[in-house]
């Protein structure tokens, strides 16, 4: 049985990058615990010697290492919250706290 | 104008019994009727439509060949890019995009002549079963009100149902079609994995995402398909098998054809009224000359847990993306806050809390110490439920099953349990997981005055779409069920 804590959850949202709330950080802390006790029937299954799935068809695609038509850099950085369009930058906040 | 079918309406354009700018007229006004109550749509593109219509119209005048869906209007989940056009994802993180190229699907539609009337609602990056995770509120079932249209995508279901389009668009991942039209009394089809590019369709889970048609009948769910399938040079994971006429596959003949029935895996937490209705379509079927036979899914048990480690571990990574920088919502920051604090400030903000828990979920099964118990044993029963599948697909010809277990729940009723949300999906992800076709075709309604939809799907081996719709047209042909229309 696993158990979580909220310590647990706060190590979870800093490697996914999001800031949550004390509610949520509380909230989470038991669904998680509630899904996660419910995920650990897959433990039950014997899976000696069976290959994992990552996909369904897999198969090799591959292509000419050629440079094509892709978007304009005006087209990639017009959504952006904060760009330097003439410069065909986005802008963020600084990196080094 | 009523608007029929996509086959009906193609047909009555390319005669000049009508045009096509008069059905996407009427469409547009059906929503501006029927959106107050159901809020399937997020947003309308009317201008496009209706100039989209008018090159039909005068490429019909010209004498040009009309394509297979030319005047049809279809209504696109909201999480399918088109060129310009708001893209949402029902998510706050995305209210502002306009996506800078248009999904493969987009282009293949309207290469087919269709008019794109607009984006339908569904849940928060296609995360839920009933449609209330949406940023733009919940959709209403055209049948109760009062109840969910399924999801997650309820939008392009509802659409349809209320004769808003004959044709929408959604994405499954786990039964996001599938669910939603056992919901909503129509059919869905999720095509075999690869079938479709998903090019242009904002990424959930990338190896059991497919995007599929919303229709009144078989007949135009194979139509839809046989329009939107091949391979793309976008899209790595689409394939090149060659794409029939699923149309002509539908001969209304299916004597002999062998039917699997996996009645273990169907026993139990089957609401009384679905049981039934399921049990009288294995009686159509059985009548119309289909062999019903037992086969076994012994590992269909662990579908829930193993789709919910992996669908949730792959949008960990997908949905990491939304960081405020190249897109949408960004957070405000002081001068002091560092790169770090805007990105999960950003996600704090924009994301709603179904995506949030299923990131958490998905970082936690991806991380040190929980990769190998969670994740990487979630892969090998994949592989075995696969396996499952293979063996009874090779006793069986299709296999048929439930839906949704119970009927169109009520708005609400589960939104505080995650968990009892997510065993609502018991018999639709697994068909995900091991990357088969499933249609879902109408199949009744519950007794009495509430008079709910229900469905039952038919699934397919790889790449055989043709047998299974063969198999739901047939149904389809020996009940009534398509022909009811929603109250509203």
């Amino acid at each position: 049985m696993s158990t979580l804590t909220i310590a647990d959850v706060e190590r979870i949202a800093r490697l996914a990058n999001l800031e949550l709330t004390h509610d949520e950080k509380e909230l989470f802390t038991k669904q998680l615990a509630d899904i996660l006790a419910y995920a650990e029937q897959v433990q039950a299954v014997d899976t000696t010697g069976v290959e994992a799935t990552a996909h369904v068809n897999a198969h090799g695609v591959e292509r000419a290492d050629e440079p094509k038509p892709c978007l304009e850099v005006s087209e990639a950085v017009a959504n952006a919250p904060d760009a330097a369009p003439e410069a065909g930058l986005f802008r963020v906040p600084r990196v080094i706290g | 104008m009523t608007l029929t079918t996509a086959r009906e309406i193609r047909e009555a354009v390319v005669v000049g019994k009508a045009s096509a700018v008069e059905f996407a007229r009427a469409a547009l006004a059906r929503i501006e009727q029927t959106n107050p109550t159901l809020n399937a749509f997020n947003h309308l593109v009317a201008e496009r439509a209706i100039a989209q219509a008018t090159r039909i119209d005068q490429q019909r005048a010209a004498g040009a060949t009309l394509g297979p869906l030319a005047g049809v209007p279809v209504a696109l989940k909201d999480n399918l890019c088109v060129k310009g056009v708001r893209t949402t994802a029902s998510s706050k993180i995305l209210d502002t995009f306009h996506p800078p190229y248009s999904a493969t699907v987009v282009d293949k539609l309207e290469s087919a002549g269709a008019v794109i009337i607009g984006k339908t609602n569904c849940d928060e990056f296609a995360m839920g079963s009933s449609n209330e995770n949406s940023a733009y509120g919940p959709v209403r079932n055209p049948w109760a009100t009062d109840r969910t249209p399924g999801g997650s995508s309820g939008g392009s279901a509802a659409a349809v149902a209320a004769q808003c389009v004959p044709l929408a668009l959604g994405s499954d991942t786990g039964g996001s079609i599938r669910q939603p039209a056992s919901f909503c009394g129509v059919v869905g089809l999720k095509p075999t994995y690869g079938r479709v590019s998903r090019y242009g369709l904002l990424a959930f889970a990338s190896s059991l995402d497919q995007i599929g048609p919303f229709t009144r009948t078989v007949a135009d769910a194979a139509i839809a398909l046989s329009a939107l399938s091949g391979r793309d040079a976008m899209d790595s994971t689409s394939s090149a098998e060659a794409v029939p006429d699923f149309a002509s596959a539908l001969t209304g003949d299916i004597r002999g054809v062998r039917v699997g029935v996996p009645r273990a895996f169907v026993a139990d937490g089957v609401d009384e009224a679905v049981r039934r209705a399921f049990d009288q379509a294995l009686d159509v079927l059985r009548e119309a000359g289909a062999t019903l036979v037992d086969v076994d899914l012994p590992h269909a048990r662990y579908a829930i847990p193993v789709y919910y480690l992996i669908c949730t571990a792959e949008a960990s990574s997908n949905l990491a993306r939304y960081d405020g920088v190249k897109y949408g919502h960004r957070a405000a920051t002081t001068k002091d806050d560092t790169l770090f604090t805007m990105y999960s400030r950003t996600r704090d903000e924009g994301f709603g809390p179904e995506v949030k828990r299923r990131i958490m979920l998905g970082t936690y099964v991806l991380s040190a110490g929980y990769y190998d118990a969670f994740y990487l044993k979630a892969q090998q029963v994949r592989t075995l439920l696969r396996q499952d599948y293979a063996r009874a697909l090779e006793q069986a010809d299709v296999i048929v099953m439930p839906t949704s277990p119970t009927p169109p729940f009520t708005l609400g009723e589960k939104t505080d349990d995650p968990l009892q949300m997510y065993l609502a999906d018991i018999f639709t992800v697994s068909v995900n997981l091991a990357g088969l076709p499933g249609v879902s075709i109408p199949c009744g309604f519950t007794d009495g005055s509430e008079h709910l939809p229900l469905g039952f799907q038919v699934i397919g081996r790889m790449f055989d779409e043709a047998t299974m719709l063969r198999v739901a047209d047939a149904y389809e042909r020996a009940t009534t069920w398509a022909k009811s229309v929603a109250p509203l």
